[in-house]
């Protein structure tokens, strides 16, 4: 290992020095400050002769005396199973106080490509007890699902709901899962104190810390760590899923966070910008975190993503949700609409979806009628979202009798099937059984997707009348 | 340095100068541009994609983690070719053509490791030959001599290459051969063999190219219905996420009667990639009854594999199409998407310090596009059969913008135009192509085949249903402002017969057994359905019956079961007969 004290530039995250030996891309450098200090960073180009280096913790404090070291290697994550139940920091030292972390493996961070031959396809349901979730948008083993959410929104919350009550419903009869259990990782990229207090008691409260591996990167933690952090945290993950038969869930806040810190690195490096100043390689930066979730052939463990991401001015458009949406299978979308009126949670589920939702549901793995239900309420809700603002303009009594049972099917629609608490957890069949007492509302005519047979079975013949009578 | 003396003396192997991402330049390299070279100690594929003065620059295909400057780099002296011959249908690809199964199996792992090699074809495995020529035939470039029974659907045509010389048959035999041996010898002394080598940037030799007249029926209503593509045309997909590209393409490729597909996913989702691998060995061809993967081969450059294998998996993709159309198949190659095949290039441009066109994207970008297109179409190949290879492009613009520069380039050059639109997706209106911006600059040159294949009054009947929506987009502005109540009954009717072309015509659903294929018999038929009820009002209208009795007819929302009725044609003779007394009888 050579020590250099050759720096000849430092400019914002990055510092360039000179060398005589040839670097490897991507190594793992130390710098130690005059101070005594000892820094971290990451090889970004090597060249003959110089090569420029992304600081983790931040520049301050290097001067040209400070000296660089090369650990001729890029970074790995040490992993183990006693990881479950730690706290780390954004570079994945304890901050818990516990004791030193023994590692079975150190992994590289940047993580292979899974071969698309090898995976299997996910199509295993996972209940995560909120109805807008697993009724119309259904969660999977494998899948990348984000939450797109906006400032302010309680997406928190219901990101802490799915740790707490995600469950494969068969598992309890099932004799499969012996070996399985349920992991969660939380990735913290520049969340505030405040909001990590928060997960953190949640965790702790629900003893859900036990099986859980924390990364902080706080918001005043250096910027540039946060292009760690992630991988850190999903390199953990695929360990514990496909080495260690774990069912990972990953829950990584916020990717805008992390989508700043690229375009911070881009900016310093002095690159050609893309949309709104944002590297031109964000979509393949963004997949390859996105693509570390899955299941392998022959794996018993999974690896299952939310990502958690706030829209600039709720702006679906903005390259952050723009790029993640063409990569991840599906989005839930938090409503801020919806949230002032009290909806808990406030998930729009028209702009929402899941891209897996086909395959994991139906007869065998959740009900017969799921698909043709979920497939009616998005169109009759549709159908009244529209009409409301109709009604704006020419009033409820000028509307057609078939128009005002649409439009009381949105609104119950909102206040009975998207709304129930963060506490609540329903089951598939409550999910769906309130479906049907909703689209019971409407004449059977008009229940256009569902198959007659399924109709047949779970039609409330009574209700209309009841229901009209008080909507009179 | 560039002294011609020192080039004499040049070893061919260069020096890692520099290693920036997927970039990597090397000194004293003596290489062509778009040559294949191995980089560093553990031989990463790259490609030659600049020269300047002593510095080559490459594009890796491969994470280049750990590479750094002193390492070598060695030339092939060839550019990116792939590997043709029996063996590449029911094959999954990379972009740089390794096939993914072959990758799992020597790294050992689910994960994909790096500087590992594999031909595209297999070399061990013999076929069956059979000749088609004999001793003593004259045979020229291009011509078929033999053919291999490939898979359950396809017959692999083995051909002299094109830039042989060509030459008469000396000797060739029936038998069973691996694809490096001989199977025939020539005059001149040059030996045949199965296998053939192709640059991908390069397209291969034809004799002319044609204008299509059949049309590429792919079973789904609104695509044969009202926006058709030619065997041998182009279509692009846009549409912003979620909206449905990608259901779409794959039941493009599940029931589009081409002989051949080619699957090309670009840049996208691995789980996806994973669903086509699964699902297709299950489908059968609604033509064959074989199974669909037989006459399929996948090209899985998934968004987390390098960047530049993205680059060159759309050009492997349309190279093995090219050479199955030399054969005298039609091919359908189906690419999405075609815009993170843009992205890829901006990325290497951005990395090669290029001066930036529109949205940084590079300036060639229009070019390369075009290109790309062009490649398509029916052709007379140089062996005098005729085949076609159709390229459907999805484009994925940011924001779902369609003004952006791939979608806009793309536009310029494509004939057909399916957009899809986040609304109708919304809603689940699914295929949810929006029928008021979507065209085919096709219908004219493939209405004589629907005349004489489907129905002789198609093209009048689809020019109803066109009216019917666009007097229905007219009238909805209205609708917006007073309600459906104001309006006048004969405009209410319209707005009725509307909805049911929507709903049952234009709707299909891609996950429900029946309705996942639709013949374009039944698409006629389901059409005429409508018309009649339409009809079958309007009479009813003018002789006084209020609508809203009209729409209350029992029989009109079993339009809406059409599409899943497995006995359609009896299903459709029935509602139509109700339709009409029931109607009737209102007056």
């Amino acid at each position: 290992m050579k020590e250099y004290q050759t720096i000849t530039e430092v400019s914002g995250p990055l510092v360039f020095a000179e060398v005589d030996e040839p670097v490897g891309y991507d190594e793992i450098v130390e710098i130690e400050t005059p101070e005594g200090e000892t820094l971290r960073g990451q090889v970004l180009e090597s060249s003959e002769g110089i090569v420029s280096i992304q600081v983790f913790e931040g520049t301050g404090g290097i001067d040209r005396n400070a000296s660089v070291r090369f650990l001729g290697e890029t970074m790995k994550m040490p992993v183990t199973e006693d990881l479950l139940g730690r706290v780390l920091d954004g570079s994945g030292n304890p901050i818990d106080g516990g004791p030193e972390i023994v590692p079975d493996e150190r992994v590289d961070i940047v993580g292979e490509a899974i071969n698309p031959y090898s995976r299997e396809y996910p199509e295993e349901f996972i209940q995560t007890g909120v109805s807008a979730i697993d009724g119309m948008n259904t969660l999977v083993r494998g899948q990348k699902l984000p939450i797109f959410s906006g400032s302010g929104l309680p997406h928190n919350e219901l990101a802490l709901q799915i740790a707490r009550q995600a469950t494969v419903p068969e598992e309890e009869e099932g004799d499969d899962e012996d070996g399985s259990e349920f992991a969660v990782i939380f990735g913290a990229m520049g969340i505030t104190q405040e909001e990590a207090n928060e997960f953190m008691q949640d965790f702790e409260r629900t003893g859900a810390l036990e099986r859980s591996v924390v990364f902080m990167n706080l918001a005043d933690d250096p910027a540039v760590e946060r292009t760690v952090t992630p991988r850190l945290a999903l390199t953990t993950a695929e360990y514990l899923a496909f080495e260690k038969d774990y069912h990972v869930l990953v829950i990584l806040t916020d990717i805008t966070n992390y989508c700043e810190a690229l375009r911070e690195i881009g900016a310093a490096r002095e690159e050609v910008p893309g949309r709104r100043g944002y590297p031109g390689y964000m979509y393949t930066d963004l997949a390859q975190l996105y693509e570390r979730a899955g299941r392998i052939e022959g794996r018993e463990g999974s690896v299952t993503q939310i990502p958690i991401l706030t829209m600039p001015g709720d702006d679906d458009t903005h390259p952050i949700p723009d790029l993640t949406g063409y990569i991840t299978e599906g989005q839930i979308v938090m409503d801020r609409d919806l949230n002032s009126q009290g909806i808990e949670p406030p998930i729009n589920v028209l702009p929402s979806l899941s891209r897996l939702m086909d395959d994991g549901i139906g007869e065998g793995l959740t009900r017969a009628d799921h698909g043709d239900v979920s497939d009616q309420m998005y169109a009759a809700y549709a159908e009244g979202e529209d009409l409301r603002d109709l009604v704006n303009i020419v009033g409820r009594e000028a509307l057609s009798e078939r128009d005002n049972k649409f439009l009381d099917f949105a609104d119950r629609f909102e206040e009975e099937f998207a709304q129930q608490g963060y506490d609540t957890n329903r089951t598939i069949e409550d999910t769906l059984e309130i479906g049907w007492d909703l689209l019971s509302m409407l004449p059977k005519e008009e229940l256009n997707r569902i198959g007659e047979d399924l109709i047949e079975e779970h039609y409330r013949e009574e209700e209309p009348e009841a229901a009209e009578v008080s909507a009179d | 340095m560039s002294q011609a003396e020192d080039i004499e003396t040049v070893d061919e192997d260069g020096v890692i100068e520099s290693v920036s991402g997927p970039v990597v330049t090397a000194a004293d390299l003596d290489a062509r541009m778009n040559d294949v070279v191995y980089v560093g100690d553990e031989g990463l594929m790259g490609e030659v994609i600049e020269i300047e003065g002593n510095l080559t620059t490459i594009q890796v295909y491969e994470e280049t983690s750990g590479v750094g400057p002193g390492e070598p780099v060695e030339n092939t002296g060839e550019p990116l070719s792939v590997d043709l011959g029996p063996g590449m249908l029911n094959a999954i690809y990379d972009g740089v053509q390794r096939p993914l199964d072959v990758l799992e199996e020597k790294m050992g792992t689910a994960f994909l490791d790096r500087g590992v090699d594999a031909p595209g074809i297999d070399f061990e495995k013999e076929w069956e030959f059979e000749p088609t020529v004999d001793e003593g035939d004259a045979v020229e470039p291009g011509d078929v001599i033999g053919e291999v029974p490939e898979t359950a659907s396809i017959t692999h045509k083995v051909m002299v290459p094109p830039d042989s010389d060509g030459g008469e048959v000396t000797s060739i035999e029936a038998g069973e051969f691996t694809v490096d041996e001989p199977v025939a010898e020539l005059d001149s002394g040059e030996e045949i063999t199965m296998h053939q080598e192709w640059p991908v940037r390069e397209a291969r030799p034809a004799e002319e190219k044609e204008t299509p007249t059949i049309p590429l029926v792919s079973g789904q209503r609104i695509l044969d219905g009202l926006f058709p593509i030619a065997k041998g045309g182009t279509a692009a997909i846009p549409g912003p996420f979620g909206s449905g590209k990608t259901v779409t393409q794959h039941q493009l490729a599940k029931w589009a009667d081409a002989d051949i597909v080619v699957y090309v996913g670009c840049g996208e989702r691995g789980n996806e990639m994973t669903e086509v691998i699964e699902d297709f060995p299950e489908l059968e061809d609604p033509k064959t009854g074989k199974p669909l993967m037989s006459r399929t081969c996948l090209i899985a450059n998934t968004s987390n594999m390098p960047v530049a294998a993205r680059e060159s998996c759309i050009y492997t993709g349309i190279t093995i199409a090219e050479y199955f159309r030399d054969m005298g198949y039609d091919v359908a190659l189906m690419a999405d998407s075609t815009s993170r095949w843009a992205e890829a290039m901006r990325e290497i441009s951005s990395r090669l310090e290029e001066m930036p066109g529109e949205e940084g994207y590079p300036a060639y970008l229009a070019a390369s596009l075009s290109e790309f297109y062009e490649r398509a179409g029916l052709f007379q190949n140089i062996n005098g059969t005729q085949g076609s290879v159709s390229v459907i492009g999805a484009v994925s613009p940011p924001g779902g913008d369609f003004s952006e520069p791939v979608t806009q380039n793309t536009l310029r050059i494509v004939k057909t135009f399916w957009a899809l639109d986040a609304d109708l997706a919304e809603r689940r209106h699914f295929p949810s192509i929006n029928w008021n911006e979507s065209y085919s600059l096709y219908r004219q040159q493939l209405d004589p085949w629907f005349r004489e294949n489907v129905e002789e009054d198609w093209p009048e009947v689809r020019q109803w249903a066109v009216d019917v929506l666009d007097e229905e987009d007219e009238l909805q502005e209205i609708v917006q402002l007073v309600g459906k109540d104001a309006l006048p009954e004969d405009q209410q009717l319209t707005l009725e017969v509307a909805r049911y072309l929507r709903e049952a015509w234009l709707q299909q659903n891609a996950f429900h057994d029946v309705d996942t294929y639709c013949d374009p018999k039944k698409t006629y038929r389901m059409l005429q359905a409508i018309k009649t009820l339409n009809d079958e009002a309007f009479e009813a209208l003018d002789a006084g019956v209020p609508v809203d009795e009209i729409a209350n007819v029992d029989a009109a929302p079993r339009l809406n079961r059409m599409g899943t009725a497995e006995e359609w044609n009896e299903f459709i003779d029935e509602l139509e007969s109700d339709l009409e007394e029931q109607i009737r009888s209102l007056y």
